[in-house]
């Protein structure tokens, strides 16, 4: 059985379609790592894969509570401390320990530390950290290796291959090669055509075919 | 032309929409030229003047029917916005949006012919009489609604957005009423038409009243017509620009 | 759910913005004011009550554009809604901790300021009463205007203009009931119905702002 199954699906940015035609499905112990290009949709597809937007068309398949989203804002507070943005998120996610994801990522020695006082790759650790915490089975990973050193990518990688071999999944947006044994799919040639009408508003024109004398436009 | 007529739905569909509108318009535009221009030239020319206050009076064929549309065209909207929340026509939330100016400008005319009314009867331009506040409560309301609809980008998202405003604001305004009412037991003669009316309004002004109203009820239905056409259009362009950027990215 | 209640007060009393500000605006207008009308006692006393209440109407309206903004611009929003937690309980949530740091500090303050524009004595009572009352409201109406502005770039005079004629009735029952203490009239009625504003606020509009949330986020 999949984690999380899409048919057909299309994605939209500010109502115009960017990809369409989409099927794929991810299994416990998998990981789906997503290329294009800048622009090409994949944060939008992240976006509708989380459920934070509607698909244009097609469907996704999964348990919307099964998902855990990491994103270029990490959704940390400058004022609180590392130990209280972990904790605050754990809370929320129904309460796991967050001693595992500080040791993990290696924020042992800057939990009192607010996370505003932060280096950049620091607070991304912190966000990943997050993820641990939140105890969900299917991760959704916008490009989550930007501000991080060599070290730190090393630390995700093995976080994310530990996550897989407890019978996890993880689907990741990212252009370096993290060394996992990984399904790549290039979203590139599933880019939508726009010379087709499809717009949500084109098509409520679509149901009289019978007007042919082009009434406007 | 064979209307397979399921629901009513379909006359929401844009392109039915803009094809029974176009010929539909110039009839309801010249009937409402003609009615608006007979009530307001009976009302003015061919009653008598009111033995207290004149000439003044005639006024009242401007200022009645506007403050009622200023009501019922936000009732409308509140309609049409709903009808958009359910089940998603584009025709309907733009009529909506269509309709918020004209009912702005009603509210607009309501005050201002009221002020000008005012002056002879109460001896004031202005009073915070609970129906003169009530109304520019409702002018409030009316600026608010479309400046939001301004300030969103994504069209579909303004729709949205502006729909449970308007939900929210007709609760609000509707409170507002009362508690204006609460605030301040005025000095506004109570409604000038009414299942009683006659009661209230000699026949002889009644009449030519009740042909400003229709007048100004079909002036409306044109306006808004005219402005769905123009809005469905700029809508429709705004979706082929999307289209030819994306495509030229 | 109890974690963000906690987060949202931490954030309000670290950042220094939020519980201190609006106490502040609050006083310098009611400072203001006999600058503006003159510093006649008696005419001071008749204003106060409408005073107090536009002034706490406007030191609320202060801190409200943060309510959403702040987590929609730092990703927090996000991961909300893909929390196993109801959006409208985040509202409902984040709406209170708003009442907390600014409604409250307002409600305790208030009797200072009515002394300084020579409040009746007897209206104190109902001074605080009322503002105990309303001050929820206009947190959750609040609410409202910020989720439906969250995702504009300058949403924070927008909102104003959309938030301020919801506050009328709550004002208009506020300070309804602040002027009728004073002159020692009944209070029941007005005070009712400003309660049921707030109730009727409460239990509906984090619903509608949820909602704009959740378009505002795709």
């Amino acid at each position: 059985m999949s984690f999380i199954s899409v048919t057909d699906l299309a994605v939209s940015r500010g109502g115009l379609p960017v990809l369409e035609g989409l099927t794929f499905a991810v299994k416990a112990g998998e990981i789906l790592v997503l290329r294009g290009p800048n622009g090409a949709g994949k944060t939008t597809l992240l976006r509708t894969l989380a459920g934070l937007q509607p698909p244009f068309a097609g469907a996704v398949t999964s348990d919307p509570d099964a998902v855990a989203y990491a994103a270029h804002a990490d959704g940390l507070k400058a004022t609180l401390t590392v130990t209280e943005n972990l904790s605050f998120w754990s809370g929320v996610y129904g309460g796991g320990d967050i001693a595992p994801a500080l040791k993990h990522f290696n924020l042992e020695a800057l939990r009192d530390r607010p996370a505003g006082n932060l280096s950049a790759g620091q607070k991304r650790r912190l966000g990943l950290a997050r993820l641990m915490v939140t105890q969900r089975p299917i991760w959704v990973l916008d490009e989550p290796t930007v501000s991080l050193d060599k070290a730190s990518v090393a630390i995700f990688a093995e976080a994310v291959k530990e996550h897989v071999a407890k019978g996890g999944a993880a689907i990741i947006a990212t252009h370096i090669d993290l060394g996992f044994e990984e399904t790549v799919f290039d979203v590139t040639p599933f880019k939508a055509r726009h010379d087709v009408v499809r717009n949500d508003f084109d098509t409520s024109f679509d149901d009289f075919e019978d007007d042919k004398d082009g009434a406007f436009l | 032309m064979s209307f397979n007529m399921n629901s009513i739905w379909e006359w929401a569909n844009p392109r039915k929409f803009m094809r029974w509108t176009d010929k539909a318009l110039p009839v309801v535009a010249v009937l409402a030229a003609v009615v608006f221009v007979a009530g307001l030239v009976w009302g003015f020319f061919f009653t008598p003047d009111d033995y207290r206050q004149g000439a003044t009076v005639k006024i009242f064929y401007i200022h009645v029917p506007a403050a009622m549309m200023a009501i019922n065209i936000w009732a409308m909207m509140l309609v049409t916005s709903l009808i958009w929340i359910v089940r998603r026509h584009h025709v309907s939330v733009l009529a909506a949006k269509s309709a918020a100016s004209i009912g702005m400008t009603m509210t607009l005319i309501a005050l201002i012919t009221g002020a000008v009314w005012g002056k002879p009867m109460w001896g004031t331009y202005w009073e915070w009489d609970p129906r003169l506040t009530s109304f520019l409560i409702l002018f409030l309301f009316y600026v608010g609604y479309m400046a939001l609809w301004e300030a969103v980008e994504n069209p579909d998202t303004a729709a949205d957005l502006t729909s449970v405003l308007c939900l929210v604001g007709s609760v609000f305004a509707i409170l507002s009423r009362y508690a204006v009412l609460f605030w301040n037991q005025g000095l506004h003669q109570g409604a000038s038409l009414s299942m009683d009316a006659e009661e209230n309004v000699a026949d002889v002004y009644w009449y030519p009243a009740l042909v400003c109203i229709a007048g100004f009820v079909l002036l409306f239905i044109a306006l808004v017509l005219l402005r769905t056409r123009t809005e469905i259009r700029a809508r429709r362009l705004h979706a082929i620009e999307l289209r030819e950027r994306a495509e030229n990215a | 759910m109890i974690r963000l209640f906690w987060r949202d007060i931490t954030l309000a009393f670290r950042s220094g913005g939020g519980f201190g500000l609006g106490l502040g605006f609050f006083l310098i207008l009611v400072t203001l004011v006999p600058f503006g009308v003159g510093p006649d006692s008696a005419q001071l006393q008749i204003i106060a009550p409408g005073i107090l209440w536009v002034g706490a109407l406007l030191a609320c309206l202060l801190s409200l554009d943060r309510m959403f903004a702040l987590d929609y611009e730092d990703g927090s929003l996000d991961l909300l809604l893909t929390a196993p937690i109801p959006l409208e309980g985040v509202v409902a949530v984040k709406a209170l901790a708003h009442w907390i740091t600014t409604g409250l500090p307002l409600v305790i303050a208030a009797p200072a300021l009515g002394f300084l524009l020579h409040l009746d004595m007897a209206a104190y009572k109902w001074l605080i009463i009322t503002l105990l009352v309303g001050t929820p409201a206009l947190s959750f109406i609040g609410a409202f205007g910020a989720a439906l502005t969250v995702s504009l770039k300058r949403g924070g005079l927008l909102m104003s203009l959309l938030v301020l004629p919801l506050y009328i009735p709550t004002l208009i029952f506020g300070a309804e009931v602040v002027r009728r203490g004073a002159e020692g009239f009944l209070v029941g009625t007005p005070l009712a119905l400003q309660a049921g504003i707030t109730a009727g606020a409460i239990a509906l509009l984090p619903f509608a702002a949820a909602a704009a949330l959740r378009v505002a986020a795709r």
